[in-house]
């Protein structure tokens, strides 16, 4: 067993650890916190596939712009362990029961697939200057629709959010 | 690494992050496991791009550099997206002095 495989186990557990504790942690403001971890925990996923662009943009617009916008909606809240709404125990039991058996499902269609390998920290597609090329040739127009998106999302954020 | 590994991990995320929504009533927490949700697409998504890199790198030696874009492109809907719903959870909180989604109920009437 390589560096790389000990590596992505170690990560893998991280990441689903800390998944587990976003959603059973009382306290929201943990919960942000626990995410963060999880996405750093992605990224470092990202860096052993060799997708350097993709782990930046994942540090830089999850863990940076999204999750503190998130804690700053929550500060604004002031929400705590107290206030925070709960649903009953059946309605918890039935969920992760729902949750599970789809887990068993998806596990038992997808156990007998082909097995092909992936390769780690080889391989240079995920390199800027790869990914720059083919995203300012094939994929101009969409990039350019992305912006307007991003203009009515920022139109609509204002419109919704202004105070009457 | 094997592939299926990656399918699994990725499974699993988007398991808890299906959990989360399901038995969470908290809007925000709700929207970090849709946050969750999305990140596990994108992780299987890096995964499968690599495998496909794997096998074709001799015929195209950008083989597999489409679905990294298709990921950059997920996460700009995602920060789209966090915005937009931030502002309605803020709204709902000014009328109603909770985040708790059954308040929502309310749009029946």
């Amino acid at each position: 067993m390589g560096i790389t495989q000990i590596l992505f186990w170690i990560l893998a557990v991280v990441t689903l650890f800390s998944a587990i504790m976003v959603i059973t942690s009382k306290n929201p403001v943990y919960s942000v916190l626990w995410l963060i971890i999880s996405f750093f925990t992605i990224s470092g996923h990202y860096i052993l596939l060799n997708a350097q662009f993709l782990a930046v943009v994942n540090i830089i617009v999850y863990a940076g712009a999204i999750m503190v916008l998130f804690l700053f909606v929550l500060m604004l809240m002031n929400l705590t362990k107290d206030t925070e709404p709960q649903k009953s125990k059946w309605l918890k039991l039935a969920g992760a029961l729902a949750g599970g058996s789809l887990l068993l499902v998806l596990v038992a269609a997808l156990r007998g697939t082909e097995q092909q390998m992936t390769e780690l920290n080889t391989g240079n597609i995920g390199l800027i200057q790869n990914l720059g090329k083919v995203l300012f040739t094939d994929y101009l127009v969409p990039f350019e629709i992305s912006s307007i998106l991003f203009l009515s999302a920022m139109v609509g954020a204002v419109v919704i959010g202004k105070r009457e | 690494m094997n592939i299926q590994y990656y399918i699994f991990l990725s499974l699993a995320l988007f398991i808890i992050g299906i959990v989360g929504v399901l038995t969470r009533r908290n809007a925000i927490i709700v929207f970090m496991c849709i946050e969750l949700m999305l990140n596990a697409v994108n992780l299987m998504l890096v995964a499968f791009s690599k495998m496909h890199h794997l096998a074709n790198a001799a015929k195209d030696i950008n083989a597999g550099s489409e679905a990294q874009l298709f990921v950059f492109f997920i996460m700009v809907v995602a920060a789209a997206e966090v915005s937009v719903g931030l502002a309605i959870i803020v709204m709902l909180y000014r009328n109603t002095h909770s985040v708790d989604v059954s308040f929502l109920n309310r749009l029946k009437h």
